[in-house]
């Protein structure tokens, strides 16, 4: 049965249905025109900023990178000019494209409020939006779809996998969505689940969700087109899995571009990656780091590419949840840091800019004698883009999205216009 | 107290899924026949499977190989050298890769074959405890052997035993990077520093600090960043021979202490001293480590998550730690406190099942054969949890919104429809269900079976039913 007739299917079960289950969170946001976009892409391990923005001109710079230093200037192996102090690492293309565009903000020195050194606690926290690991089991976005105007009971966020990061997680109505390898159900099955389900509340919800994204999937012809390609004739190859980033992200993207070039489609969408944490042999200009940069950056391009003019409407947020130590390791790789980059990209920003307050290098300004020292609070940029982005009221930004963080002022025209 | 009668609480919460007739064997009550799985080690006898030692080993040569074709490479003509270079380093993967399969297939039969299936679920539960992720160089041949070899003889021993044999074992001294650790003031750094050698030598601190944080204490444990250095520079020298790039010292692929790259001297972690003991330094902190309040806490926790329930109940909790504090670490004396914790048998279906539990519940239910003709690493992979690969060292989530995504959800019903398919009218559903769900059965469900359109699709629903997607 193709993903047409389980869409036909739908109609007829929210109808027999009589509405009370499945026809509220059916219908995804109405499209306004020009209505905003936002993706969130959450980078886990921990990325090196000093290696993806590296300040080549900070004189402690070099002492710090030794041989991994990258050199100031273009060219094979350099970095990519920025604004003269900052560059890119050679391997993030389309980024400098973007910030010559001037789509692309990039912040430096930045961190959560997070402060010890632990990717799972420093993830939580980044994803929980409070100053407290596990203090709550929800996510700031999802408390900011929460407060979005007009948002009531339509899934307005998706994400991009099989589960929900704690980012999106909460009482706002989001769905997740991944392609399909096996075949879809008969539309007799499907009716019989959801009756099955119907007194179990977490699954019918479920359930409602996901043939609400695969309906919307289905209107976009291209990704039922990359459903199509999806091979489930070659099972994982996990030994490759850094060549397999490549295809990941091919798939990532696509069908982030389906759900957002819908006008009837959801408003966000978050996808995470991995393969971040490089404590050994990271690499320079080319390597381990390099190779996942430029997967990351080739996705982006994709994105932009199949966003086609949505892109102008969109904004694209890259966080992670801590930077790496200053120096080297003995292993020419870096160990768990503080304060590390942050990146919004998109047709919407007010970009070809550096924000940073930059500390400096030297042995003192490090954050204890051994990490960049963060000087930007992570939340200063995510109300800024929240409010300008969502419309999210500020009231909510400070009371609910964000609690306990009125040391943190919103960064105001992150946006165009 | 009606609820230790439940004998499908032993079988899917305990166990791994119920096989047809488990119930009827595990009879009245559920505890006996939980405590009677704690003896012997689970041991997977399968002479199929090599030893770490063996595998690293011949992938030491294969790499020397590489290397030396990459330098020979490199003084050819370039076009002709990137050709052979991408040949070449396809050897490794392509000889690591059917080792994963081998080593996944056996596991996997194993848990669904098994009259022991609380021990499985246990070996499973430490394995990802001590997780590695085969998405990094080697691990994809070593991660079965780290399980066959430091977790499944010490699950029905002590704990420190087992921190013992997976701090050692060559699959976490790689996906941890200690190998290559090296002392500041070590004899092989001042050698270097009297070459004048311009790479930076030192110590890589990420084995020292998932040990404090993932292993043994657990975040907010007690440790500071001097900890986890100073600790680092203990465990200095933890190696493994052949690996490092440097000229064998040992038996290649076997553990190696590799006292030139030691740390001298006495050190202080968590406010004890430590004279320097050269390999024994080590083995003494983590013996202090795994007798210490806050790990009998956190691993206390961690059993109480996974069989009773997402938000673990304080009670339980107390009692598992204070077991494991009065009996230094002894597992099955904590798994039989576990047992007869009256709150793991009150709320039945209390955890939502990971993609492992149901495929595995889905297997045993359906006595679905395991073979390799069969590709079985298919339904892990489409349902979305690969084998060993949790892609990070804090291992697989344990809690209910993590897995409970809906697309998540719609893969498993597509997994149970294609089951369906593939069965045919060659399960009976009907009979089944009440068999395998026992008490935990619904009306609505058993219903749905018998108005089956076709047996497949009764299949389908048996395992699409709410009370197969929890345990």
């Amino acid at each position: 049965m193709s993903r047409m007739r389980r869409r036909e299917f739908l109609n007829l079960s929210a109808l027999a249905a009589g509405g009370a289950l499945l026809t509220p969170r059916l219908t995804f946001a109405n499209a306004t025109p020009g209505k905003s976009r936002l993706v969130v892409v959450i980078l886990r391990g921990a990325l090196d900023g000093l290696a993806a923005v590296p300040p080549y001109a900070d004189p402690d710079y070099p002492r710090l990178r030794g041989d991994l230093a990258l050199r100031a200037g273009g060219g094979a192996g350099g970095a990519l000019p920025l604004d003269g102090y900052f560059g890119l690492h050679p391997a993030l293309n389309f980024l400098h494209d973007s910030f010559t565009a001037r789509e692309l903000i990039v912040f430096h020195a930045i961190a959560s409020p997070y402060r010890e050194r632990s990717h799972f606690d420093g993830q939580d926290l980044l994803e929980n939006g409070t100053p407290r690991a596990h203090a709550v089991q929800t996510g700031w976005l999802n408390r900011a779809l929460q407060e979005m105007p007009g948002n009531a009971e339509r899934e307005a966020g998706v994400a991009l996998g099989q589960n929900v990061p704690l980012v999106m997680r909460g009482s706002a109505a989001v769905t997740s969505w991944s392609p399909s390898k096996l075949t879809a159900l008969d539309e007799d099955t499907l009716a019989r689940i959801t009756d099955l389900y119907a007194s179990d509340k977490l699954l019918s919800v479920r359930l409602a969700d996901a043939l609400a994204a695969d309906a919307i999937a289905a209107e976009d012809k291209s990704a039922t087109a990359m459903m199509g390609n999806a091979s489930m004739q070659s099972p994982a190859q996990p030994v490759q899995a850094v060549q397999g980033g490549a295809a990941r992200y091919a798939e990532v993207v696509h069908a982030a571009a389906g759900f957002l070039r819908q006008e009837n489609g959801p408003q966000v969408a978050v996808f995470d990656t991995t393969g971040w944490d490089t404590h050994a042999n990271e690499g320079a200009a080319q390597g381990q780091l390099a190779g996942r940069l430029g997967q990351l950056d080739a996705g982006l391009a994709a994105l932009k590419q199949q966003l086609g003019p949505v892109w102008n409407d969109t904004a694209v947020l890259l966080i992670t949840e801590f930077g790496r130590t200053a120096a080297i390791n003995g292993t020419r790789g870096t160990d768990h840091g503080t304060a590390t980059v942050a990146f919004l990209v998109g047709g919407a920003v007010a970009g070809g800019r550096v924000i940073t307050r930059w500390p400096g290098l030297s042995q003192q300004a490090l954050y204890q004698g051994r990490d960049l020292a963060p000087t930007l609070d992570l939340r200063c940029v995510l109300k800024g883009l929240l409010a300008d982005q969502l419309r999210v009221p500020s009231r909510a930004l400070e009371k609910t999205v964000f609690p306990d963080s009125q040391s943190a002022r919103p960064l105001e025209g992150l946006l165009r216009g | 107290m009606l609820q230790p009668l439940n004998p499908a609480i032993a079988a899917n919460r305990f166990g791994l899924g119920a096989r047809p007739r488990e119930l009827a064997v595990i009879g009245g009550d559920g505890r006996d026949w939980l405590r009677a799985q704690l003896t012997t080690a689970p041991l997977l006898a399968d002479a199929a499977l090599r030893s770490s030692a063996d595998i690293l080993a011949q992938g030491l040569v294969l790499q020397r190989q590489i290397q030396a074709a990459r330098r020979n490479g490199a003084l050819a003509n370039v076009t002709a050298s990137d050709a052979a270079t991408a040949a070449e380093l396809q050897k490794l993967p392509q000889y690591l890769r059917p080792i994963y399969v081998s080593e996944v297939t056996a596991r996997f039969a194993e848990a669904v074959s098994s009259e022991r299936p609380l021990a499985e679920r246990l070996v499973q539960f430490w394995s990802n405890h001590f997780a590695v992720s085969v998405d990094k160089q080697y691990l994809a041949g070593l991660a079965g052997s780290l399980e066959r070899e430091a977790i499944r003889p010490h699950v029905f021993g002590s704990f420190n035993d087992m921190l013992l044999s997976v701090e050692t074992h060559p699959a976490m001294l790689l996906y941890l990077d200690n190998q290559q650790s090296v002392g500041p003031h070590s004899e092989v750094a001042l050698r270097g520093q009297r070459r004048g050698g311009l790479r930076r030598i030192g110590i890589n601190e990420n084995l020292a600090r998932e040990i404090l944080e993932l292993h043994t204490l657990g975040v907010g444990g007690g440790y500071t960043q001097a900890d986890v250095t100073t600790f680092a520079q203990v465990i200095t020298g933890w190696s493994i021979g052949g690996a490092g790039g440097r000229p064998a010292g040992a038996e290649d692929g076997k553990f190696e202490f590799r006292a030139d790259v030691h740390e001298p001297g006495a050190k202080v972690v968590l406010g004890t001293r430590y004279p320097d003991a050269g390999f024994g330094q080590g083995v003494t902190v983590l013996r202090d480590l795994a007798h210490h309040r806050s790990t009998a806490h956190f691993i206390a926790t961690k059993l109480t998550r996974h069989f009773i329930a997402d938000e673990p109940p304080a009670p339980v909790v107390e009692r598992l730690a204070r077991v494991f504090m009065q009996t230094g670490g002894d597992l099955p004396s904590v798994y039989r406190a576990l047992i007869d914790s009256r709150e793991a048998w009150q709320q039945p279906l209390a955890k939502y099942k990971t993609p492992v539990d149901y495929i595995i519940s889905g297997y045993r239910g359906l006595g679905l054969p395991v073979d390799a003709g069969r590709a079985p690493l298919a339904p892990f992979e489409l349902l979305g949890q690969r084998t060993w690969q949790p892609g990070s060292p804090a291992g697989w989530p344990d809690r209910s919104a993590d897995w409970d995504g809906a697309s998540a959800l719609m893969k498993r019903i597509e997994w149970a429809d294609a089951v369906g398919q593939r069965l045919g009218n060659r399960r009976d559903a009907q009979q089944l269900a009440p068999d395998l769900l026992g008490a935990n059965l619904t009306d609505t469900t058993r219903s749905a079976i018998a108005h089956a359109a076709t047996a497949s699709q009764a299949v389908t629903l048996l395992l699409s039913a709410p009370e197969f997607m929890r345990r």
